[in-house]
């Protein structure tokens, strides 16, 4: 069977670690074919191609397809579908906008966040904020997925599949780029990071989250957030773990000040060690953490930071 | 303009989801049911354009079971002007899979031309996130996803998007789609003299049937397990001895 990956390519830049998980999952259902879409996008084909399992790369640039615009990569897709049993993505918020349009061009159900796949038609998915997991077959001539990439290993490097060019669709004149406000950081990438350190609602404010960020830069850690920090306006938006934000799976995850909802667990609680900092030792956050330091974080972090 | 809000009845928020021993589903007998927090933010939004003189009439629209009804009257209680249930299910346990509900608000939006129409960005039980998309693809309208601002202006709107990396901002052609983030407001209590208000306000019933639209799932459930769990680990006493676990057991720093 052929399978259709659209990459994650943000203003001409491959994201490598969410789409080389994503060409592990689509390996499992047949020869896949990578497609970088994109107002530039050569380079993100370019580098695609070195992902090992990836047959050929499509690469179509055009300014119809920048700033992450759903309307116009969901007709490129559409237009290319009928080559293809399977189409994918990994669970990117700008695949999230883009697969379920192609679906219903498509006149099929997207299956969303897929974290397993049992056999061509059949796939896991997280219900309920990750309360329950479910095993759904698709009954679709074809399918359209986005994949959680945590449920995945990283394909390697070291292949050189063929790039071809592709024509960009016309713009479709229905919405149009204003600005964006992308924090510019040095700091690993929350998805990809091998070490995040989150705060929560204990921490207070956003001045004092400079403790949560002073450690992770100490550690050369990305920085994360629950919800209930974010609605609080002590962390931005993009900074949020949990089942509405962003799933990780770092090899060490540090939880400072949160308590531990069900809709954050559903976000990080894959990962291989999980160290939770709370003052309330009944926080259901020591449920799932491999070692919990019961301890006021505005004394234990700064002791943590300096002796680190 | 018209609004047109769609609700979904769902699980509360605050109920612990219990997966059936038989590993059919969820259960949802005898479970407290709301609506659909995100939905809730996109009522308050609707509301609160009409208070601000750029809509005329925000019209609440629930396609599910009998029951999604109580749904309504809650978002005719929070200031909704009317409502219409589309009856698609009997059993509370089947779920309407967005393809479906997505070609039933399609007829819907067909019938009541609404200048904008305001979804939540997904549901809390199937966490689709998908029905905002698939209409916006279904009428051929443009759509701004996952919003935590709004304004509308004129022929278009302006709407603010959270997305991996920090936030976008878009102009979209009306009619749009837009589906509503968490951030984007805070939706108000309804008082109990709405509430008694909104008993009277009207709700026309329809089914699935009257718009022509199958809504036999796409996706079958194959079967419905708990999520694997972890073991809870060991305190520890200092930090200290946190640094020589993570170093010396663990090997992750």
């Amino acid at each position: 069977m052929a399978v259709l990956l659209l990459a994650e390519v943000t203003s001409g830049e491959l994201n490598m670690d969410a789409t080389a998980k994503a060409v592990t999952a689509a390996a499992k259902l047949g020869d896949v074919t990578v497609l970088c879409a994109g107002a530039s996008a050569k380079a993100a084909a370019d580098q695609a191609a070195t992902i090992a399992g990836v047959a050929k790369v499509l690469c179509a640039e055009g300014d119809s397809l920048g700033h992450r615009l759903a309307e116009a990569t969901a007709d490129l897709i559409v237009g290319m579908a009928g080559d293809y049993s399977h189409i994918c993505a990994p669970a990117t918020t700008d695949a999230k906008n883009i697969m379920p349009r192609v679906a219903a061009l498509l006149d099929v159900m997207v299956i969303s966040d897929a974290m397993g796949v049992v056999d061509a038609d059949t796939f896991e998915r997280p219900i309920y904020a990750g309360n329950a997991v479910q095993t759904v077959k698709s009954t679709d001539a074809k399918k359209v997925i986005t994949f959680r990439t945590t449920g995945f290993e990283l394909a390697g490097t070291g292949n050189a599949a063929p790039v071809a060019m592709v024509d960009a669709p016309a713009a479709s004149g229905l919405s149009t780029w204003v600005e964006d406000k992308v924090a510019a950081s040095d700091r690993p990438e929350l998805t990809s990071a091998g070490i995040v350190v989150s705060g929560g609602r204990g921490v207070g404010s956003e001045e004092q989250f400079a403790l949560i960020e002073g450690l992770a830069d100490k550690l050369g850690a990305a920085v994360g957030a629950s919800r209930a920090a974010v609605d609080s306006g002590y962390a931005p938006n993009d900074w949020q773990v949990g089942q509405t934000g962003k799933v990780v799976a770092p090899e060490l995850y540090i939880a400072v000040g949160i308590s531990g909802a069900i809709q954050h667990l559903a976000g990080m609680k894959d990962s291989k060690v999980i160290v939770a900092i709370n003052k309330d030792e009944e926080a259901p956050i020591f449920q799932v953490a491999d070692y919990g330091l019961v301890a006021d974080l505005f004394e234990a972090v700064p002791e943590l930071t300096s002796k680190l | 303009m018209k609004v047109l809000v769609p609700v979904k009845r769902v699980i509360d928020y605050n109920v612990k989801v219990r997966v059936k021993a038989d590993g059919s589903g969820v259960d949802l007998a005898n479970v407290k049911m709301s609506m659909n927090p995100f939905d809730e933010i996109a009522v308050e939004e609707a509301i609160r354009l009409k208070e601000a003189g750029k809509a005329e009439e925000v019209i609440a629209v629930s396609i599910g079971v009998k029951q999604a009804q109580e749904t309504l009257r809650t978002a005719l209680a929070m200031g909704a002007d009317r409502a219409i249930l589309v009856v698609a299910a009997d059993d509370v346990h089947q779920d309407i899979e967005p393809l479906a509900v997505a070609k039933i608000l399609a007829k819907v939006v067909a019938e009541e031309n609404p200048g904008l129409v305001i979804c939540g960005k997904q549901a809390i039980d199937n966490d689709m996130n998908a029905t905002g998309q698939m209409l916006s693809a279904l009428l051929g309208w443009s759509q701004a996803t996952f919003a935590s601002e709004l304004a509308v202006e004129g022929d278009h709107a302006v709407v603010t998007r959270e997305v991996d990396g920090g936030l976008q901002t878009i102009k979209v052609q009306m009619p749009a789609i837009v589906t509503v983030d968490l951030r984007l407001n805070e939706p108000r209590y309804a008082s109990l003299p709405n509430i008694m208000k909104a008993k009277k306000k009207p709700l026309d019933e329809k089914t699935a049937a009257d718009y022509g639209v199958d809504v036999t799932p796409r996706l079958s459930v194959v079967k419905t397990t708990e999520p694997g769990t972890r073991k809870a680990g060991v305190k520890v006493g200092s930090v200290d001895e946190l640094i020589a676990k993570l170093k010396d057991e663990a090997g992750v720093i």
